[in-house]
């Protein structure tokens, strides 16, 4: 069964369409590449997902239960992470704090309660080595490569049971090396079973580790299909509008 | 031997010593206590035991407000009104107990006065948006000129039937002789130091002056906490009025006028960062005490008065120097 099911999906701000009529649905542990241009609505049909906006029309399920989010707080219950494109990191903190920043460990009674640093500590270290990457959780992220912030991210989104993974470009801004590292930090996901939703501009990344490929141009989904049975050039053409739409 | 990805991740990069050496709060705290060293020699009244009681009571004003500041500027805020603040605290406690009420009600009075005024700055900065440098130097005005009205600016000196519970509470030395403002103030920096270092509400505050984008992401509520921190901020002042309306036995409409800079300065040569996300409880308390130490040590060291502020800058520039030396040599 579908992890994540959209159907009629639309989205209009005033009389602008950003997203019209979009149906798709997501497999637990496949990795989804989600390309378009920019304002092909990518990030709007991303936003509904993680509960920042309504859509106006259609309806979105997960396992089969339909879904209303009305934040962002309710995307996370309901088991959707995202991981930002800037990360969303605290320089100041370590990386165990950022990992659980917005719901940190405490141990105490009742009201007397304070932060669980072991307990933490113990955790995201375990994350990290289940990530297969060199973080240190006493570490401040001020010093750590974009690798390592990466992996602080998505170590977050791995706290609690998560189904679904959104990510935003994570790869625009890293070095080359690093890309690989991310690129592996996204098989681990999926080997957990969770879906990942890659979305990104850079070609070689989603050939890499995606199973699927859903192109967008101009609020319609004009391509869906395996990667296997797809080619960049074929993809590059869906972007620009070469190629109208593929089945 | 290989080295494992699980003896990677468990090693702890500093070491304690590493980690003290490089905060700018432990070689305040060196500065310190070498001034001290040579102040006991070079003078045969500093280390004498008036001079100390003198010293650690005078740093106690400063060093209280100093806590308080130091969570708005940990969240990258500032708080200007606290010189004000503790005026406008202290003069309702004198009216209100002038007027007849007991100490009971003249200290609720005064801090539901400072908890107000505190909420208003982080309310305006918080959900409207203005900026804290602009809210509270209008809340500087507004809290002196307050005070001038609640006392018609007269001189207030008597309190009423409790006057003398007053007075021993600012004035009196309860414990082994150590005068009650210190006491306050040792056990207000271990609240402080505790809800920065344990609780989560002090770890959110430290996320919003890293990142104040990412906290809000991360669900983080940012703006409860910043009103929050200047209401914390107005109390610890409000706290410091009253205390030194107890020592000094009297309130003029003058009383705090500029502190607010001695608090900022106390904090930032503690460590604490104006930028946010940086800022210790301890180091508040450290650089009030280098502060008066300064002060102190000029006058018995009979160097004129006026010297006073160059001294005091230069510990501020001093303090922050290392610190940019620091960051040059990380960034290299």
């Amino acid at each position: 069964m579908a992890v994540l099911e959209l159907t009629n999906i639309s989205k209009h701000f005033g009389a602008i369409q950003a997203v019209n009529d979009v149906s798709l649905s997501i497999e637990p542990g496949q990795v989804v590449g989600l390309m378009g241009d920019n304002g092909a609505g990518k990030s709007t049909l991303v936003k509904m997902i993680a509960g920042n906006f309504h859509a106006s029309h259609g309806t979105m399920r997960m396992d089969g239960k339909e879904l209303i989010l009305n934040k962002p707080a309710e995307a996370r219950q309901h088991g959707i992470e995202i991981v930002h494109q800037d990360l969303a990191l605290c320089n100041n903190l370590t990386a165990a704090a950022n990992v659980y920043l917005g719901r940190e460990l405490r141990r105490g009674i009742g009201p007397f309660r304070i932060l669980d640093y072991a307990a933490m500590y113990k955790r995201a270290g375990q994350l990290f080595a289940e990530l297969k990457s060199e973080t240190r959780p006493r570490d401040l992220v001020k010093q750590m490569s974009g690798g390592q912030r990466q992996a602080v991210a998505i170590a977050r989104t791995m706290l609690s049971q998560a189904k679904i993974v959104l990510m935003d470009e994570p790869t625009a801004a890293i070095s080359v090396r690093q890309v690989a590292e991310v690129l592996n930090l996204i098989r681990h996901l999926r080997d957990q079973g969770i879906a990942v939703v890659l979305i990104s501009h850079r070609m070689p990344d989603v050939f890499d580790v995606a199973d699927r490929v859903i192109v967008m141009r101009r609020g319609r989904k004009v391509a869906d299909k395996a990667i296997a049975s797809s080619s960049p050039e074929e993809v590059t053409g869906l972007i620009t509008g070469a190629i109208e739409q593929v089945s | 031997m290989a080295v494992t990805l699980d003896q990677t991740i468990a090693q702890k990069q500093h070491s304690f010593f590493s980690r003290l050496f490089s905060t700018q709060t432990f070689w305040v705290v060196i500065a310190v206590i070498l001034a001290c060293i040579f102040l006991s020699f070079a003078t045969d009244a500093f280390a004498t035991s008036k001079n100390l009681y003198n010293i650690t009571r005078n740093i106690t004003f400063v060093a209280i407000v100093a806590l308080g500041m130091t969570f708005v500027i940990i969240t990258g805020g500032i708080d200007l009104s606290v010189g004000s603040v503790l005026c406008l605290s202290s003069m309702v406690l004198a009216v209100t107990m002038h007027a007849g009420y007991s100490i009971e009600i003249g200290i609720l009075a005064s801090i539901a006065t400072a908890l107000a005024i505190g909420a208003f700055n982080g309310i305006l900065t918080a959900y409207l948006g203005f900026p804290p440098f602009v809210v509270t130097l209008g809340m500087l005005s507004i809290a002196r000129s307050l005070a001038m009205v609640a006392s018609n600016n007269t001189v207030v000196f008597q309190f009423g039937p409790d006057h003398d519970k007053l007075l021993a509470l600012g004035g009196g030395a309860w414990l082994f002789g150590i005068a009650n403002p210190v006491l306050y103030m040792i056990l207000l920096a271990l609240i402080t130091g505790f809800i920065l270092r344990w609780t989560k509400f002090g770890r959110h505050i430290f996320a919003i002056g890293g990142n104040e984008h990412a906290a809000t992401l991360t669900g983080v509520p940012v703006k409860q906490i910043k009103v929050a921190v200047y209401m914390i901020s107005a109390l610890s002042a409000g706290i410091a009025g009253i205390i030194q309306t107890g020592w000094l036995g009297a309130v003029t409409t003058n009383l705090g006028t500029g502190m607010e800079l001695q608090v900022i300065a106390a904090t930032v040569i503690g460590g604490a960062n104006l930028a946010g996300g940086v800022g210790t409880a301890f180091g508040a308390i450290v650089g009030a005490a280098l502060i008066e130490v300064i002060r102190n040590s000029l006058g018995l060291l009979g160097i004129n008065a006026f010297w006073q502020g160059t001294f005091i800058g230069g510990a501020i520039l001093l303090a922050v120097l290392f610190d940019r030396i620091r960051n040059f040599r990380r960034s290299d």
